[in-house]
């Protein structure tokens, strides 16, 4: 009980520090550049009281919950030796995480209105509505795919600079044929995928193969997961705005 | 009382947000893997932490940071505060000050990016304490930085996006090339890693206001783009960082082997 209480401390100061810089930028911007008062002074107080508690129970909560758990799966999916299970888990997870991503929804949103806007599509409640659910299901999609490529780049231990830099070479490809319009879009949703749930769960899992697989090294092989997931979206987006047509 | 209505409702967010995940965890877990995780207990407890951190997490940045950041930004972008720059808002060294703050809050929010840690937790524990966490997470957050500022200028200079990230993506090869084999995945995972919760929100609306503001810029096509700076310069930065470590390094063995003889 009193290490637990010692540890929370810890984790406690730590993200206090971490919290630090950010709230000495937003201070000297808003009382040294714009000269203005913090409106709702200790509304702000609160927050970041709040802040810095659910980033300590965060950290606390991966180490007990999130990093156990996909590294146990890691070992079990290894144990079981099914390649097909595997990858297919290696999917759903892209998927599945993707799929409901907030900050993914509303970056859709907003390209179904550029493409409105630029007259692309017609501008009916119903076609952008549409046109933003089918950017979605291909980023969800790419996800995917970008997980079910990591996965078995561990399971093979290729050196992963081939498959980026071979990645960057196709995006470069098609940024050249790609409409325009679309080219802000589909680099922005390289970033958007990985949310601050996923990125554990999958760091840990690729981590975890890679210390079960024998012959890979967990430092070498186990990273790379979240970098196939921000490369592909881009890939994937680029290739829909040339199918949609219409640019 | 309302600050309870948004702490369930931010809570309820985030248990949805989970929601996809848990389902997958348990439906391969009892149809697939058919077993039981080890220590079910602690782990059903550390998703509790998780979801509760996180929603907690994000009712702060709510309350207090992200309306902050975001009003920040808009006055920092207005023609009122542009205006009074030297050429009334003409030329791209009006805008330092936005320069100055999209470098400032692109550090200080990748700093507080929960991915971030979690990231670089896990690299400590694989490498043995070889990989310095704070050091990585302070060359992540200055790639960040650097890529925000070059973000800003470019809405403001209205130059093309493209070029700017193959650019980086020539560098980014050019450095992989050089660099050691055990930094390379992690470099890359650091792209993609910085950008979620945090950053995201405040550099989204930075780049919105700023191509709202400027006459011949549409916030639709030109406000986007800032995200891809921040998951690109990142990549160099780490690089960068590991080569540096790697020559102090060898200076300090060369130095020690002089001593020596």
């Amino acid at each position: 009980m009193k290490s637990f209480a010692r540890r929370s401390l810890r984790l406690l100061a730590a993200a206090i520090r971490d919290l630090m810089p950010i709230t000495l930028v937003i201070t000297f911007f808003q009382l040294a550049v714009l000269q203005q008062p913090f409106p709702n002074l200790e509304r702000v107080l609160i927050g970041v009281v709040f802040v810095a508690l659910g980033l300590m129970l965060f950290v606390r909560g991966l180490e007990m919950g999130l990093f156990p758990l996909g590294e146990a799966m890691a070992d079990a999916f290894a144990k079981k030796g099914s390649l097909i299970a595997l990858l297919a888990f290696a999917f759903a997870l892209g998927f599945g995480t993707t799929i409901a991503e907030p900050a993914l929804i509303a970056v859709t949103a907003e390209a179904a209105e550029a493409a409105a806007d630029e007259g692309f599509i017609f501008a009916t409640e119903k076609v952008m509505q549409s046109y933003a659910f089918q950017l979605r299901i291909t980023v969800a999609v790419s996800v995917g795919v970008a997980l079910v490529i990591g996965v078995f780049r561990i399971l093979k231990g290729w050196p992963i600079q081939y498959l980026i830099i071979g990645g960057y070479l196709l995006v470069v490809a098609l940024t050249a044929v790609a409409p325009p319009e679309i080219v802000g879009i589909a680099y922005d949703s390289g970033g958007v995928t990985t949310s601050t749930i996923t990125v554990p769960l999958v760091t840990a899992l690729g981590v975890g193969l890679a210390t079960v697989i024998r012959g890979r090294n967990p430092a070498i092989d186990g990273f790379g997961l979240i970098a196939f997931a921000s490369l592909t979206p881009i890939i994937f987006v680029l290739i829909f705005g040339m199918v949609m047509g219409g640019f | 009382m309302e600050l309870l209505v948004d702490i369930l409702s931010a809570l309820s967010d985030t248990v949805l947000d989970v929601a996809p995940i848990v389902a997958i965890l348990f439906v391969f877990q009892t149809f697939v893997l058919r077993r039981r995780p080890p220590n079910l207990r602690r782990v059903v407890i550390g998703f509790v932490y998780v979801v509760l951190g996180l929603g907690l997490f994000l009712i702060g940045l709510e309350e207090a940071l992200f309306p902050l950041g975001k009003t920040m930004a808009a006055q920092l972008t207005a023609p009122q505060f542009i205006g009074a720059g030297w050429h009334g808002g003409r030329e791209w060294n009006d805008y330092l000050w936005i320069y100055a703050f999209a470098f400032a809050i692109g550090f200080a929010t990748t700093i507080a990016e929960p991915a971030l840690i979690a990231v670089s937790l896990k690299a400590k524990d694989v490498s043995g304490g070889a990989i310095n966490v704070l050091g990585l997470r302070l060359a992540v957050a200055v790639g960040v930085a650097v890529g925000v500022a070059l973000g800003a200028f470019r809405i403001v200079t209205g130059t093309s996006l493209p070029y700017y990230i193959i650019a980086g993506y020539i560098v980014v090869i050019l450095q992989t090339w050089r660099a050691s084999k055990v930094i390379i995945p992690l470099a890359y995972d650091s792209g993609g890693v910085t950008t979620s919760t945090v950053t995201v929100p405040v550099i989204t609306a930075l780049g919105l206001g700023l191509a709202s503001t400027l006459p011949e810029r549409s916030p639709l096509i030109d406000g986007f783009g800032l995200i891809a700076f921040a998951s690109v310069f990142p990549i160099m930065s780490v690089l960068a960082y590991a080569s540096l470590t790697a020559w102090i390094q060898r200076l300090k063995e060369r130095a020690e082997r002089e001593k020596k003889q």
